[in-house]
């Protein structure tokens, strides 16, 4: 075919054992926006990472312009006109757009700053950017950064320009800006390759579709030929049983209530929007999400730990059958009130738990404030951390070694021991089984389980549809902060859950 | 006041190499306390490069030899300290205020040791330091302000200025900067970070060195009885007083030198008065410190990963 900018041939990537990408084909045209789309975890960053140096590749080849190149660091990518701007902006704060951008360029020329601006001038008027040069980017908004970003990239004369998730972070009206820019840089030749998992803006700016599912290509199509559910179904692929036993609820009384729930970031865009479900005892309650799309706000948020604008978040006792109010209480009123929530954050050794204590140790975490003596009692965390030891099987030299000697799994099993242990009556669980071989993962959907039929109500925050479908009762789908749908665990689509994840916003009634 | 004008100045200007180099060392990310030890290294490798010179050469000293060769062995001296630190911290990865503390303790030690070698010679030596344009015993009390100093004091700032140049005007700045700010994104955009961060350090260190030496031979007369490490706290904190500027630290140097000396100039304070207005830049400090943490004004701020150290692989 002619015009093809570049061309990626069988590139297959492993971490570990996991396969990152298997024989992975894509190729870009000169002059078109190409839209690689894919669930969280099936390879589109990854795969991009290797065409702009920062992995490279086990297997596989990689073509510009119909040559052969070998691409190890992000240098090398640049002598090939690749640029890509990363998700995680790699600015300098104090300096202004024009120093960041003039940063590690070598153009043989003496280094004068207003040469520079009059440069990126150019290119802003070229594609119709707002920018102002000397501005510190520690002024900046989100989306000036990425501009400064994409500026930075072109400025460097990138051909092919790579985004990853550029939308992610911008505002409707902020999107449609950025694809003003991209359209113009297509008429311009360039080609654009965009990474995304939003439906809406596939359709709406890309040529053609590349779609990825669990780290392989899946295929190719025209963007005018696709639409949403040809699309969801290529990127959800056929559903697979994977044999969780689930209960019927039993007594389910509401426990929890969510009503309006907003939270506000910095930057003025809403985080959390209008949130508003029941937690029910003795079900377990499936949060399903692209990653970021405000589940980790919304069980901190529960937790005590992220504050709301508005919206009320009721508690109803198990015991006394008392409404209280969570919201803006501290964790530790909320758990004085007598409301035990057990929370198992997404980052296990970040948040849960203190790797260079031992496992004795990181039980009383939890209980330290108990005992009534100055001293610290060490018995009953010994015999819990013990208890736990074996009736979770962790492997382990013993209770005193340190946790973060402990393999992925055994900290796991630890954190969620530490927090069934405290017998809540809601138990969140964010990403439990993130990093964990199947055997594992099994013995912690049985805990939470386990943990329903005690009449616990159990929010599961999940990255795995499957999971979520064998797993829960209800799934609550989130986007971008808001509900779009609440669907039955056992009668759910996997499609129609998958076209909730990614449908636009804008797009619902 | 003619006097302490003329103290001031020459305290104040070997505070500014001190400070000069040790913000050419935070502007890469370094966090040197081991500046006193610099400092005295400096000063001690200077001293005894005189000394070998001088006792060698009997009667026929050349007079600018008499100058450079010390200061030649000083820059050495400093910048050595610098490589082990940056060694230390870079590519052995320690704490930097631990490896900063430690180098303090190490050439404050050296120091001490080398003042057992004094003798006259210094006081011989530092009169070539002292060796000042003729005129300037012509023009009264301006030409005593401001002529009557050793090659020394014009050089602080000149190094100063230079340094404010080549750090707000040159790529080789912009790297720098980039360096100490956000490592990450400098080795992204294909600056070498471990090459700066050890330049840096070995050149601030090298660099602040001549401010043990002047503060020996200028400030002393060579007449060094008595360890010199507290000038080296307060060029770091000239360093915060100043805000990471070398252009603003020629005017800073020149307040702290003041704050320091002052105490000598005015009559009927006791010891332990004196030793409390020693302090006086040390509060100066910690009121700037607070004014500007107060506004928090981005570019009044230090270095964003000032202390530090940067390994590629926790990217």
């Amino acid at each position: 075919m002619e015009n093809i900018k570049l061309e990626c041939r069988n590139i297959t990537k492993t971490f570990g054992k996991v396969y990152a990408n298997r024989n992975c084909n894509l190729d870009v045209r000169k002059g078109e926006i190409l839209a690689i789309l894919g669930e969280n975890g099936s390879g589109k960053t990854t795969l991009m990472n290797m065409v702009a140096g920062i992995y490279f590749p086990d297997e596989g080849q990689i073509f510009v312009d119909g040559k052969e190149v070998v691409i190890k660091s992000p240098k090398d990518a640049f002598e090939h006109k690749i640029g890509m701007i990363h998700q995680h902006f790699k600015l300098v704060n104090v300096f202004s757009a024009t120093e960041n951008i003039a940063l590690g360029v070598d153009d043989g020329k003496r280094y004068n700053l207003s040469r520079i601006s009059k440069k990126v001038i150019e290119i802003t008027q070229r594609y119709g950017f707002i920018i102002d040069p000397d501005k510190k980017v520690h002024d900046m908004s989100v989306s000036e950064k990425q501009t400064v970003e994409i500026i930075k990239v072109l400025y460097r004369g990138a051909d092919i320009l790579i985004l990853d998730e550029p939308t992610a972070v911008l505002t409707p009206q902020e999107t449609e800006k950025l694809f003003n820019v991209l359209r113009r840089m297509r008429e311009d030749g360039k080609s654009i390759i965009i990474i995304t998992h939003k439906m809406h803006e596939v359709l709406s700016i890309s040529d053609r579709v590349a779609v990825l599912r669990r780290g392989e290509h899946i295929g190719t199509v025209n963007t005018a030929e696709a639409n949403e559910s040809l699309l969801t179904e290529m990127m959800m692929g056929e559903k697979v049983s994977l044999n969780i036993n689930r209960s019927e609820p039993k007594d389910s009384v509401d426990r929890l209530m969510l009503c309006g729930v907003t939270s506000v970031n910095e930057e003025g865009r809403k985080i959390l929007d209008n949130i508003s479900f029941t937690a029910k005892s003795g079900e377990i309650l499936g949060i399903a999400g692209i990653a970021g799309s405000g589940q980790r706000e919304l069980l901190e948020a529960i937790a005590g730990l992220h504050h709301l604008s508005e919206g009320t978040i009721t508690y109803i006792d198990p015991k006394t059958e008392k409404e209280e109010n969570l919201r803006d209480k501290s964790p530790i009123q909320i758990r004085d009130l007598g409301v035990r929530l057990s929370f198992v954050p997404e980052d296990r050794l970040g948040m849960g738990l203190v790797g260079n204590m031992d496992i004795i140790d990181n039980m009383m975490l939890r209980s330290y404030s108990k005992g009534k003596s100055a001293f610290l009692q060490r018995k009953e965390p010994k015999d819990l951390a013990e208890r736990i030891i074996n009736d979770l099987h962790v492997s382990t030299p013993g209770a005193t070694t340190p946790v973060r000697q402990l393999s992925g799994g055994n900290v796991q099993k630890v954190l969620v021991g530490r927090e069934i242990a405290a017998a809540p009556s809601v138990l969140m669980a964010a990403y439990p089984v993130r990093g964990l071989d199947v055997n594992a993962s099994y013995t912690i959907y049985n805990l939470l389980n386990e943990q329903k039929e005690r009449g616990v109500a159990v929010i599961f925050v999940g990255e795995d549809l499957d999971v979520l479908m064998e797993l829960c009762d209800r799934i609550m789908v989130i986007n971008s902060g808001r509900v779009t749908g609440m669907v039955d665990g056992r009668t759910a689509k996997k499609d129609h859950i998958g076209l909730l994840m990614t449908k636009s916003v804008e797009g619902e009634e | 006041m003619v006097a302490f004008l003329v103290s001031a100045i020459r305290l104040g200007m070997m505070l500014l190499f001190g400070s000069t180099g040790e913000t050419i060392t935070e502007k890469s990310g370094h966090l040197n306390l081991g500046l006193p030890g610099v400092m005295c290294v400096g000063a001690s490798c200077g001293c005894y490069a005189e000394y070998i010179y001088l006792s060698s050469c009997g009667e026929n000293v050349i007079p600018v030899l008499a100058v450079l060769i010390p200061m030649l062995a000083t820059f050495i001296g400093g910048a050595f300290m610098g490589l082990i630190f940056s060694f230390l911290t870079v590519t052995l990865r320690a704490n930097q205020n631990v490896t900063g503390l430690a180098l303090t303790t190490l050439g404050v030690g050296i120091s001490d040791y080398m003042i057992d070698k004094t003798g006259d010679i210094y006081i011989k030596g530092a009169l070539y330091f002292k060796a000042s344009l003729p005129i300037a015993d012509k023009l009264g009390w301006f030409g005593k302000v401001f002529l009557s100093h050793g090659i020394l004091t014009y050089l602080a700032i000149v190094v100063a200025l230079v340094t404010a140049f080549v750090l707000n005007k040159t790529k080789l700045g912009l790297h720098l900067r980039a360096v100490g700010e956000n490592p990450g994104t400098a080795d992204a955009a294909g600056i070498n970070v471990l090459k700066y961060r050890y330049l840096a350090t070995c050149i601030g260190g090298g660099i602040a060195g001549f401010g043990g030496l002047s503060f020996v031979m200028d400030y002393l007369n060579g007449n060094w009885e008595y360890v010199i490490d507290d000038i080296g706290w307060l060029a770091v904190a000239l360093v915060i007083f100043t805000v990471w500027k070398p252009n603003l630290a020629i005017f800073g140097s020149l307040i702290f030198g003041g704050l320091y000396v002052a105490s000598s100039y005015i009559s009927g304070i006791s010891f332990a008065g004196k030793e409390l207005f020693k302090m006086l830049p040390y509060i100066v400090t910690i009121v700037v410190l607070i004014f500007t943490s107060m506004r928090s004004r981005k570019k009044n701020q230090p270095p964003e990963s000032l202390g530090i150290n940067y390994f590629r692989e926790e990217r």
